[in-house]
Order: structure tokens, then sequence, then C-alpha cells
């Protein structure tokens, strides 16, 4: 009997997480999204560029650096998904949208960085991933992966487009 | 000072180079954070506490670097760069290194 009920636990535990993962994660990806897209086409006026160099027919009043960055974690459904996609291999869809997330909205704030400071474009736009690590000692050490987006904003004396 | 991460700044020539400046911080989060990023491994969404951690640590790393540049005379730094990386489990070290130079 005792077995029973611990043999549930053991699986009814992980089966709810999963659950309970899979509803809460779906949600937060969906308004996630939505903001993004939002957020996006708000900020399409104001422009970052990789161009490493400041075209020349750029008047530039002004410059200084502005970043962004978002450290976001995976939830336990898609990480039990990826799990089951390295059996088999091929493309990891869970962990695709994650980093898609996370760096268009570093991308964003770095934008809106610039936006608060006066700038109208930022140039050398720069893209960096690390995977950031827990304290805690357990199996799963992943806590999340951080973006960080930086470049140059410009303050300009007219409109670059 | 003037930074950017662009190899030059407009309207300025650059007089003096003093070579690459640095700086750099490791840090590590505390137990309540690293708690609540758990919950969120459950959950998903976006880790506030550790965007929040790293960004103040970057800017102390630029301070840092900032500082150096100041010392050596320069009026600017070109080329920033960051870079981040784990060094162990719950410690990260956040880095900025860039060009000192003067600029007229």
């Amino acid at each position: 009997m005792a077995s029973a009920i611990e043999a549930a636990i053991n699986l009814g535990v992980p089966l709810l997480l999963l659950a309970v993962a899979y509803f809460t994660g779906r949600r937060v990806e969906r308004q996630h999204y939505a903001s993004i897209r939002a957020r996006e086409s708000e900020l399409r006026m104001l422009p970052a560029v990789t161009f490493r160099q400041i075209p020349s027919a750029w008047a530039v009043d002004g410059l200084g650096v502005v970043s962004g960055s978002c450290v976001v974690s995976v939830d336990y459904f898609k990480r039990f998904l990826a799990g089951l996609r390295t059996f088999v291999g091929g493309r990891v869809t869970s962990y695709e949208t994650l980093l898609d997330r996370a760096r268009r909205e570093a991308i964003l704030r770095c934008k809106e960085d610039a936006r608060r400071r006066g700038f109208q474009a930022v140039v050398n736009l720069r893209i960096e991933t690390t995977r950031v690590t827990r304290a805690s000692n357990n199996s799963r050490a992943t806590a999340g992966v951080e973006v960080l987006a930086f470049g140059t904003g410009l303050e300009l004396r007219r409109d670059p487009r | 000072m003037i930074l950017s991460t662009t190899e030059t700044i407009p309207g300025r020539t650059i007089k003096r180079f003093f070579g690459v400046v640095t700086g750099s911080t490791v840090r590590s989060k505390h137990i309540g954070r690293d708690f609540m990023a758990g919950l969120k491994n459950i959950f998903g969404g976006e880790l506030k506490g550790y965007t929040e951690l790293l960004q103040e640590s970057r800017e102390d790393a630029l301070a840092r670097m900032v500082q150096e540049a100041e010392s050596l005379g320069a009026n600017a730094v070109v080329n920033l760069r960051f870079a981040t990386s784990s060094i162990t489990q719950g410690a990260a070290e956040l880095f900025a290194y860039g060009t000192a130079v003067q600029v007229d």
C-alpha cells in the first residue's frame, strides 16, 4: 500500500508539473510574443544596424553606448520535450523559440535605451549569448540564457532614412 | 569620457593611442534569487533578478574600464566590446574592453 502511494507520488508530481508548465509556459510565451511584436512595430522608426562604420551621409551630433539584455528560462515542459528530442536528434524547437524571444527582447531593450537617451539610430549592433548557471547543486544547472545586445547610439541632425 | 563601439568617432580625429583597457567583475547570485530562478525553471519566463544583476555588474565592469582609461589620460574609448562567461556554477564574469584613445 505504502509503495503504491509512493509510486503514485513519484509519477504524479512530475506529470502534474508537466501539465502546469505546459499551460503557464505557453501563456507566458504567447504574451511575450505579443509584447515583442507590438514594441517592434513601435520602434521601427529607430533603426538598429550592424554597420561597423557610420554612413558618411549621416550628420552625427553625439553618440553613446547603448545596451539591452534579457535572461529567459525555458519551462519544465519544454525542457522535457528537448530531453526527448536528444534521443532522435534534429531541431529542438522549444529552445529555438526561447532564444528567439531573448534575442528580440534584448534588441528591443537596446533600442528603448537609445530612445530614452535621445538617439535616433543604433550602429554596430552586437549580440552576445551566454548560458547562466544556477548556484544550487542540482542536475539541471542551467538557469537560463542571457542575451546582450549593445551598440552605439547616434544623435542625428536629421532623419537617417 | 566618450564611449563608442565603432572604430572612430565622427567629427573627431584620434591623436593618440593608449592601447587596450579592460574592466571585469565576477558576480554570483544570492540564494533568494536562485530560488526564484528555480520556480521560473518550472513555469518559464524572464528571470528579472538575473537580468538586473548582470546589467548592474556590466556597468561595474564598464566603470572599471573607464577608470583605467582615465588614469592613462585618455578621453575616449573606441571599439568597445562586452563579453560574459559562466565561470562556475552560480557565478559569471562580466568583462568590458576597448581601445583607449585621445581625441581632439
